[in-house]
């Protein structure tokens, strides 16, 4: 853990020595969500409802799943950029060294940047906290950080497959992007109003529904289930098989050479 | 203009040679597409009298669009000359024996047109075979359909050519990485890339319609699907042709103000 402080400050370090650039990299970050919130702004100024789904509630939604994203990106983003690591054959300097392979690349790149989209993400939830209509007791209290904290290890667990598939195929692979870029942009709505289909494989597949849409219900009222505050630790589960299925492809790793 | 036509042929091929790349970036796109559509359903069904237009002129407009997606993706540069900016061999790009702003701009259109080239037809293909409100439908009339191929190329060389400001920007900033993404993102909300343009408030549409934004995806998109009347597509488009006008000259002046002050250190 104290090698791992040490790691981000180095990184953060080396970051800010294009000061310049880091900070307008930061502010384009905060842009490129911004976009994304007018889009359902105004979307909503036209139709104020969706599917029975109110603008704040929305909101509610998109700045939890953005929270989760970034802060997922942020720190595991050594392996969102893994197949450059097996292209490059960096990866065998890694595997000599004696730190496990995950502590190396989570340590091999941290994205500071990326704050410009979490601090987007926050603005927007300051906004939708008091006026979603939601009476914040404990129990609701407790569903949103689940909401957070499963979000996060779901889109970490998506990075780590993609880094996993990238054993395989040498290059990453670009379909993943609906599951991590699309999971941002499209959860950014409750995801019952993509379908039954849609929502049954976000439930059982990727399931970025437990993490979203069930304790969402409960977030707002719609649902009382007991049971619903508590579907993002499962989701969380989802890291696990991701995780052997990384491990599985680092056995079978033959060097890419040079 | 030979010396053009070949420097386009030589990028068009090295895009080619990406099919497994483009292949991946098929299916990508088709998902996309659907999930968007499936979402602009929801809103349809919550509101149909403030849906802007047809649905199935809708499904229409986003099959376009991630089919077309190379021609107009606003946050797409080319790195290499970006490298050639920031690591000074613009220099020797000045000596070859034509002028920059043509070549580049012939170059970035290559790019472009060989993405798209392998992209879009099994993209049109499968998205023709869906049922009839999700699909992509024929062009609204055979009007229509004669001014779209217009439309598609003027709107695609102003997307060229705004892009080409870009580029000549980092002749001052020297950094490319924040220019590309703010100025990436702006335009592609602007566009209409986030939501189509018919979707923004009434206030913003007007102002749209008449900057060079609107002018981009917009244009042909909606003379395809036919929101646009005919009268209304040839106003449109004689705005697209007074806009490439304005930023071919606004680019080239503006190169030519840049690599007067333009300083190659050695190395």
């Amino acid at each position: 853990m104290k090698l791992y402080l040490k790691y981000l400050s180095m990184l953060l370090k080396s970051q800010m020595q294009y000061r310049i650039s880091f900070l307008m990299t930061v502010v384009g970050q905060f842009l490129v969500s911004s976009s994304m919130f007018l889009g359902i702004w105004f979307m909503f100024s036209r139709f104020h409802s969706v599917d029975g789904f109110g603008f704040s509630e929305v909101l509610l939604c998109f700045s939890v799943i953005l929270m989760a994203f970034s802060t997922a990106e942020c720190f595991v983003r050594g392996f969102d950029r893994f197949p450059h690591l097996i292209r490059t054959g960096e990866l065998d300097r890694l595997l000599v060294r004696p730190r496990s392979v995950i502590f190396q690349v989570l340590t091999s790149n941290v994205e500071f940047s990326r704050l410009g989209r979490f601090a987007q993400a926050v603005l927007v939830l300051c906004y939708a906290l008091p006026s979603s209509g939601v009476i914040w007791t404990w129990d609701k209290i407790l569903t949103l950080i689940m909401m957070l904290a499963g979000g996060i290890l779901l889109f970490s667990a998506l990075f780590v497959l993609y880094a996993g598939i990238s054993f395989f195929t040498i290059e990453g692979l670009e379909f993943m992007n609906i599951f991590t870029d699309g999971g941002r942009e499209f959860g950014s709505y409750p995801l019952s109003i993509y379908g039954e289909g849609i929502l049954k494989f976000f439930t059982y597949v990727v399931p970025l529904a437990l993490v979203q849409y069930y304790p969402f219900l409960y977030l707002t009222g719609r649902s009382g289930n007991a049971l619903y505050p508590f579907l993002p630790l499962a989701a969380g589960v989802f890291i696990v098989p991701c995780y052997l299925f990384f491990r599985l492809g680092l056995k079978k790793y033959q060097s890419t050479g040079s | 203009m030979k010396k053009y036509l070949s420097f386009f042929r030589i990028r068009f091929q090295a895009g080619l040679q990406y099919r497994a790349a483009a292949f991946a970036g098929v299916a990508t796109q088709f998902a996309w597409g659907f999930m968007l559509i499936l979402m602009y359903r929801a809103f349809y069904r919550s509101g149909n009298q403030a849906f802007p237009m047809e649905f199935h002129q809708l499904s229409s407009y986003i099959w376009m669009q991630q089919a077309l997606l190379a021609l107009f993706m606003t946050w797409f540069f080319d790195g290499e000359i970006f490298d050639h900016i920031t690591s000074g061999s613009v220099a020797y790009e000045l000596c070859r024996p034509c002028e920059l702003y043509g070549m580049w701009f012939v170059k970035n259109m290559a790019i472009r047109l060989s993405r798209v080239v392998l992209r879009c037809i099994p993209i049109f293909l499968v998205a023709a075979l869906l049922p009839s409100p999700l699909g992509l439908t024929l062009p609204a009339s055979a009007v229509h359909a004669a001014m779209f191929p217009f439309a598609l190329l003027l709107g695609f060389l102003v997307m060229v050519s705004l892009s080409m400001l870009v580029y000549i920007g980092a002749f001052y900033t020297l950094s490319p990485v924040g220019i590309r993404i703010m100025a990436g993102t702006a335009m592609e909300f602007l566009c209409g890339g986030i939501i189509p343009i018919p979707f923004f408030p009434q206030w913003m549409q007007r102002i749209m319609a008449l900057l060079p934004f609107g002018s981009i995806q917009n244009t042909p998109f909606l003379i395809y699907t036919g929101v646009m009347q005919p009268v209304q597509a040839l106003k449109s488009m004689f705005i697209q042709l007074i806009w490439l006008g304005i930023l071919l000259l606004i680019g080239s002046l503006s190169m030519r103000h840049a690599l007067k002050k333009v300083v190659v250190q050695g190395g």
